[in-house]
């Protein structure tokens, strides 16, 4: 889950950074990753499956188009709402389009960034659960096979195992978020 | 670095920012931004373009440093086409100051002051220095304000941390584009006269626009008056601006105060002194009222020993006598100096009741009297003077 996390966000940051200024392009992205989004987890696995066959790449690739929307979506909001004095004043001062891009514009889009990073792993550590179905890795497999016995005596427990540990995962994760802002985002952009 | 002239060899162009037939369009818009503009700017000077909103004196700023690209014509930056220079290193030689000020959210304020250096790769102790240096000369404490974030400052201050960048480092030509649009009058009159004494040391070649002609006129060596796409309608001095516009363009722009506005540009030096009947205090009371009386003047002004303004008299205090221990008229005031402006005289003529004020120089010596004929004279060249050879006699003023 972690790498479709990473995979998403290198993906889904250049994407965003790419269609930003460009209004038509920006529509075709966030429809695309949006689509990706509507499809039932259960049979975009299912689909992926017979070109990737069962385990960690189906999951991998699964997990990476759910994550995509937010982090594209917020890329383009963050950067689209930093100042434009700001940016004519970076123009201004002979920053070149790169630099520009690394010293103004992403850190004052960082924390819209982020919060996007921080809801598509939400969003990931849910649907993983699921890629169980096709033999993914993850806390999936104890729901899948509490699910598999109901009716026996350790289903219940398995079942509610799988779904506390997601949670326990879940809240874990926003932790590590709320720390990751605090140590990343100028505090001239806080308060 | 930039600091290094391009050319040392090369001898002083004749100006530091040359327009020459400059048109730029917008996508959509029939009418040009900038119409053909031609316009110089000298070395050191700091004109000021003034013209209505929307009229293209902000094009025109951005077209100098290429934040766009004319459309026809050409410009040139110390005799240099700018078409032919790398925009960005062209701005790292053009200081840029907007209304909105633009400062990064995200950086301290030394480090927004540090943009331009750490483009050009200042080292960090020469950065730090100069960041300093920089707050001081805009008057913030730099132990105070360095480490603090644009959200944490003033309008004011920010506008001025927004100079301090643009200056950074050491560019000899600034662009200000309503520079202090948005600020309370009392800081935008703080801050005017604070680019006025970094002006008087540094010397920078500025271009600065505004929609307000008072502020033109304090603050321009020469103002170009523009109107729509930029056309320039009259480029001058302010005084000439005000006493002679080049058409009804230019008078309804400058307004129906342009007299009034006169007075405070018109030193009090420049005037023809007024012919007030001027005596040592110790004078017989019977002379200083023949003198008076023969002036025609409401008052006489008596110096002390050493030639200072000590009383006005009238004639009736000269007749009426006074008892021992009491002196006649009223106290003359001698705040007045030759560098006061005809504001600041008409000010103490108003106050001191004479229908006169006594100007006086080194050691509160009397200069001039400088009375109303003498400001309204000076205020409308174009009226005919109503002195007249008959105020000779009187003519005791010393200067």
């Amino acid at each position: 889950m972690a790498i479709a996390v990473g995979l998403a966000a290198a993906i889904g940051g250049c994407l965003g950074i790419l269609v930003h200024r460009r209004p038509r392009a920006t529509g075709v992205a966030l429809a695309v990753t949006g689509g990706f989004l509507t499809i039932p987890s259960y049979a975009l696995f299912g689909l992926l499956v017979p070109v990737l066959g069962l385990g960690g790449a189906p999951t991998v690739v699964a997990l990476t188009m759910y994550g995509l929307l937010p982090i594209v979506r917020n890329t383009i909001v963050g950067l689209r709402a930093v100042d434009p004095a700001v940016i004519e004043s970076a123009r201004a001062s002979g920053m070149g389009r790169r630099e520009r891009l690394l010293r103004i514009e992403l850190p004052l889009a960082w924390p819209v960034i982020l919060a996007g990073l921080r809801v598509a792993t939400l969003i990931l550590v849910g649907v993983a659960a699921i890629a169980a179905a096709v033999n993914g890795p993850g806390l999936g497999e104890d729901i899948f096979a509490g699910l598999a016995r109901i009716g026996s005596a350790t289903a219940l427990d398995l079942v509610l195992g799988g779904i506390l540990g997601i949670v326990a995962l879940a809240l874990l994760f926003d932790l590590v978020y709320a720390a990751v802002g605090r140590a990343t985002i100028s505090r001239g952009l806080r308060g | 670095m930039a600091e290094t002239p391009i050319s040392p060899a090369a001898p002083p162009p004749a100006a530091a920012i040359r327009l020459e037939a400059v048109t730029k369009r917008y996508r959509g818009q029939a009418e040009p931004a900038v119409d053909a503009l031609t316009l110089e700017v000298r070395p050191r000077e700091l004109l000021v373009m003034v013209g209505p909103s929307g009229c293209g004196k902000t094009t025109t700023l951005r077209l100098i440093n290429r934040l766009l690209d004319a459309d026809e014509g050409w410009i040139t930056v110390d005799g240099e086409d700018t078409a032919s220079l790398d925009p960005d290193a062209l701005r790292t030689r053009i200081g840029y100051v907007i209304q909105q000020v633009g400062l990064f959210p995200h950086m301290t304020v030394a480090e927004n002051v540090a943009t331009v250096p750490r483009v050009l790769g200042w080292d960090r102790a020469r950065i730090a220095r100069r960041a300093e240096e920089l707050l001081e000369l805009l008057g913030l404490d730099p132990a105070d304000f360095g480490d603090r974030f644009p959200r944490e400052l003033s309008g004011g201050q920010a506008q001025r941390v927004g100079v301090a960048r643009a200056m950074a480092a050491d560019p000899p030509i600034l662009l200000m584009d309503e520079p202090f649009g948005s600020l309370d009058p009392i800081t935008r009159a703080r801050l005017q006269d604070e680019l006025l004494r970094i002006q008087g040391s540094l010397a920078k070649t500025i271009l600065l626009v505004t929609h307000d002609i008072d502020e033109a006129i304090k603050l321009g060596d020469r103002i170009a008056i523009v109107d729509r796409g930029a056309r320039a309608l009259q480029v001058a001095a302010p005084e000439r601006v005000l006493s002679d516009p080049a058409d009804d363009y230019v008078r309804e722009f400058v307004g129906s105060g342009a007299a009034l506005r006169r007075l405070g540009l018109l030193r009090v030096r420049e005037l023809e002194p007024g012919h007030w009947p001027a005596l040592p205090r110790a004078a017989e009371r019977h002379v200083v009222r023949d003198e008076l009386i023969a002036s025609g003047r409401p008052a006489a002004l008596l110096l002390d020993e050493a030639g200072r303004p000590w009383r006005w008299v009238t004639a009736r205090e000269l007749e009426r006598g006074g008892e021992p221990g009491t002196e006649p008229g009223v106290p003359a005031s001698a705040e007045l100096t030759p560098a006061a402006t005809l504001h600041e005289a008409l000010d103490a003529i108003v106050r001191g009741g004479v229908g006169a004020a006594a100007a006086v120089g080194d050691g509160g010596a009397l200069h001039a009297i400088v009375d109303l004929e003498a400001i309204m004279a000076a205020a409308d060249p174009s009226r005919p003077s109503q002195r007249t050879a008959g105020g000779e006699e009187a003519g005791l003023v010393r200067s």
